[in-house]
């Protein structure tokens, strides 16, 4: 069909957008790498030299990495589990005649476009705070002691307000794919007499098998990369009780300005990331092929 | 649509819904509320509903303290600025990849959306370093072009799916009829294509407004945007939690509006067509 010429256009057209992703993905990679087995510190520049494998025991071998790791893969998995399974009953119950659902859809996907500082500040000073946070006024009427949530339970509480801006991203998504499915398949299956758990179950599940893997991967993604809320609520601690891997990384190489370590720790992200991408991809990848 | 449903079960479903609805906006509408309150009433013991003496002073105290404006412009600068150069790059390559596939294009399209999989702060530091040393840390244009990076896969790939759509028999008969390459694209593609950029526009504008690492890490005082102002808002100083509430109001204000005018197209774009 296309020509030599428009191949050849083709191709120039293509050019640029190939040339800076492959920049932008190679250049810096190479460079982590690369400081990944040198001696450098911003603050003692004496120290310089290739490094070996020390950046790297010195990261994987300090008791805050295993717990980075044991976070980031329960923040990632409860953040999942709140978000699939909510987001699955929310979008069955939108999906209901209901009244007002053009309205309804508008205010549940709302907490989507918060920029994450804000999600999390607003969590923390209006909900969370255990002297003026509206649940701290909840467990005051109930006459029970209000929780210090940022100090008793760190990661739990950065989970929560994930899981809040994220369930409006499955919810929408899962919705949307609900709403494809043919009002006859439906119907019939009404007619055949199937009760609401075998409709819901032989029907209407595995029609949603594919998006909910989307919804999967596409959060995984994100989710990994969890910076800011940390940033903004906890810092990380107490001691590393919510430090994740990114924030690791962060607190390694740019507070403590070790670049060494620091990009010790990046390309250990980067081999997390892979991994857990194969494995999804493996897992949950025949879905996607239809 | 109608399934015959009886009212009580509609009712319930109804009141189910909002109620769930509105839980999930709670901390949305109580930021919007405390926004109005006095200092003293936003943490008062016995809390209010709404603002018993209604102030404005909050959204004052907040220019004054941070600088509002001057965030907001950069925030703007930067989501605008970074979506139209990915715009400018990515047209021409998702034209090329919907229009005159070849063997490798599939395989090319995984390969860009493969460096999203790349976390960030694999690269932070070198692309710290680099800036540092090009001078490109807290500066506008520096975060524009890191924007512009980070967003640009799902540009091609949200454009690739819109032009996709479009029918090739239209192209090959303003081609039949003699007309030049770039008359078919002013004249043919771009008036079928104006629906679709203008979603990946907003989509990406709204995701750049948001993106919270790069603007936190390479940022600080003069090129801040609205997530580096609010951030400055984490360590609490004396009596703010109404401060702190205008500061969020104002900061996720345009882009909830944005936001809900275009939620239509968003699910196409975020999950890179798979789900329409």
């Amino acid at each position: 069909m296309a020509t030599k010429q428009t191949r050849a256009l083709a191709r120039t057209m293509m050019a640029p957008a190939v040339i800076v992703l492959f920049i932008w993905m190679i250049v810096p990679l190479v460079m982590t790498l690369w400081f990944s087995f040198q001696n450098y510190s911003l603050i003692n520049p004496m120290m310089t030299g290739f490094a070996g494998w020390a950046n790297y025991v010195y990261v994987i071998g300090d008791p805050s990495f295993t717990q980075s790791l044991i976070n980031t893969l329960l923040l990632v998995g409860g953040v999942l589990l709140i978000t699939v399974i909510g987001g699955t009953f929310l979008a069955l119950l939108l999906d209901q005649p209901i009244w007002g659902q053009g309205i309804l859809r508008i205010i549940v996907i709302s907490p989507f476009f918060v920029m994450p500082p804000v999600a999390a500040l607003i969590w923390k000073n209006g909900f969370m705070h255990p002297g003026y946070g509206m649940l701290g006024h909840l467990w005051k009427f109930f006459g029970l002691q209000p929780v210090d949530w940022f100090n008793q339970y760190p990661l739990f509480s950065v989970i929560v307000i994930v899981a809040w801006q994220w369930l409006p991203f499955a919810t929408l998504i899962l919705l949307t794919a609900l709403q494809s499915l043919s009002e006859e398949q439906r119907e019939a299956s009404e007619m055949d007499g199937a009760n609401a758990v075998n409709r819901f179950r032989y029907i209407i599940l595995p029609h949603m098998a594919r998006a909910i893997t989307i919804v999967i991967l596409i959060q995984t993604i994100f989710l990994l990369g969890i910076f800011a809320e940390i940033r903004v609520t906890t810092g990380g601690g107490p001691g590393y009780a919510s430090t994740n891997i990114a924030f690791l990384v962060f607190r390694t190489g740019i507070l403590s300005n070790d670049i060494g370590a620091g990009s010790a720790g990046g390309v250990v992200a980067v081999i997390i990331a892979n991994v857990v991408a194969i494995f999804l991809m493996r897992a949950v990848g025949k879905n996607l092929d239809a | 649509m109608a399934r015959r449903v009886s009212v009580q079960t509609r009712i319930g479903f109804t009141v189910l819904a909002w109620v769930i609805a509105l839980l999930l906006f709670s901390p949305i509408l109580w930021t919007l509320l405390t926004a109005f309150k006095t200092e003293a009433e936003a943490i008062a013991s016995r809390p209010t509903f709404f603002p018993q003496n209604f102030t404005l002073e909050n959204f004052g105290a907040v220019q004054e303290r941070s600088d509002y404006f001057k965030h907001a412009i950069n925030s703007i600068l930067v989501s605008f600025g970074s979506t139209i150069l990915g715009l400018i790059i990515g047209i021409p390559a998702a034209w090329s990849m919907a229009f005159a596939p070849s063997k490798r294009t599939k395989d090319i399209l995984m390969w860009m959306l493969s460096t999203k999989m790349m976390p960030a702060v694999g690269v932070l530091i070198p692309i710290y370093l680099i800036f540092r040393d090009l001078r490109l840390l807290d500066t506008v244009h520096g975060l524009t072009l890191i924007m512009t990076l980070i967003n640009l896969p799902i540009i091609i790939w949200m454009l690739y799916t819109y032009f996709k759509e479009i029918p090739v028999d239209i192209l090959e008969a303003a081609r039949m009829d003699g007309a030049e390459l770039w008359n078919e694209i002013t004249h043919v593609l771009v008036p079928m294509a104006v629906p679709g950029i203008a979603s990946t526009l907003l989509l990406n504008v709204i995701l750049a407004w948001n993106e919270a690492f790069w603007t936190i890490t390479l940022t600080s005082g003069r090129a801040g945007t609205l997530t580096a102002f609010i951030s400055s808002f984490s360590s609490p100083q004396g009596l703010f939690l109404a401060k702190l509430s205008a500061a969020s109001l104002l900061a996720i204000a345009p882009i909830l509006l944005v936001g809900w005018f275009s939620q239509k197209q968003l699910v196409r774009g975020l999950t890179f067509g798979a789900v329409k």
